[in-house]
């Protein structure tokens, strides 16, 4: 089955304010998801650079903040620096007190709804199609449909 | 598969002609352009460059045969674009691991 949505939780014995640093400061965000730093300018619209000692640098936008609670920022995923709905991943954390600790939830989706770049655009689509969007429900069914 | 491959899958696969002439190499097996191009409201031209996207996608593969091409359907494509989301999904249950480690030191 192809999914378009990844949904990951884990429960963490630390209040919702530390694990909000954890998930939000750059000098904790480029250990856990970059591994050789990272930027941040933690307001919506802010940017937020990766980088990783064998894969280069990944760019972002911060697109929510709410203390304690919510932090989402969208990243690109293949070409171009400046994340768009078309080049780029929304990942959202939401954290919730629970039981004197924290509970992280995180959602990323977008992958299905990924434009190819103008210029890959050009070269494999021609003129013959304008900022399609792929249904995931589409491409689930036809999934099970050619395996059965 | 990286994400860009993905894409690749997603975007051969968001053309309804496609997805059609995807579906008749399934049900047929095997199939050369010209024979596509009958049940299809296109020319064989626009067959073949369909194919093409699909090919470069790695959704279909292309043998030669005597005097045609002929092409048949890689369903196992699909199934690689499946794993390649659960591996996405085992980095995220990674990252959290992380942040766990770090938040509760």
């Amino acid at each position: 089955m192809v999914t378009d949505r990844i949904e990951r939780e884990i429960a963490i014995a630390a209040p919702p304010q530390r694990v909000w640093e954890v998930v939000t400061r750059a000098e904790h965000l480029g250990a856990w998801l970059g591994d050789a730093g990272a930027e941040i300018d933690l307001r919506p619209g802010g940017r937020l650079v990766l980088h990783w000692k064998d894969h280069g640098t990944a760019h972002g936008r911060v697109e929510t903040v709410e203390a304690y609670s919510t932090f989402a920022f969208r990243w690109v995923t293949f070409g171009g620096d400046e994340p768009t709905d078309d080049n780029s991943t929304l990942v959202e954390f939401t954290l919730t007190p629970q039981d004197g600790g924290t509970r992280l939830r995180v959602v990323e989706t977008g992958f299905a709804g990924l434009a190819v770049a103008p210029d890959q655009q050009e070269k494999h689509l021609g003129e013959n199609t304008e900022g399609w969007r792929l249904k995931l429900d589409e491409l689930r069914t036809y999934s099970e449909s050619v395996h059965a | 598969m990286s994400i860009d491959d993905l894409d690749g899958v997603f975007a051969a696969l968001a053309d309804p002609m496609r997805r059609q002439l995807l579906d008749e190499l399934v049900g047929r097996g095997e199939a050369s352009a010209s024979a596509l191009a009958v049940v299809v409201p296109v020319s064989r031209q626009a067959v073949l460059k369909h194919l093409n996207v699909l090919d470069d996608a790695g959704l279909v593969t292309a043998r030669r045969s005597g005097r045609e091409v002929l092409y048949r359907a890689r369903p196992e494509r699909l199934q690689a674009t499946a794993a390649r989301m659960s591996e996405l999904a085992a980095r995220w249950d990674e990252r959290l691991d992380q942040i766990k480690r770090i938040a509760e030191s």
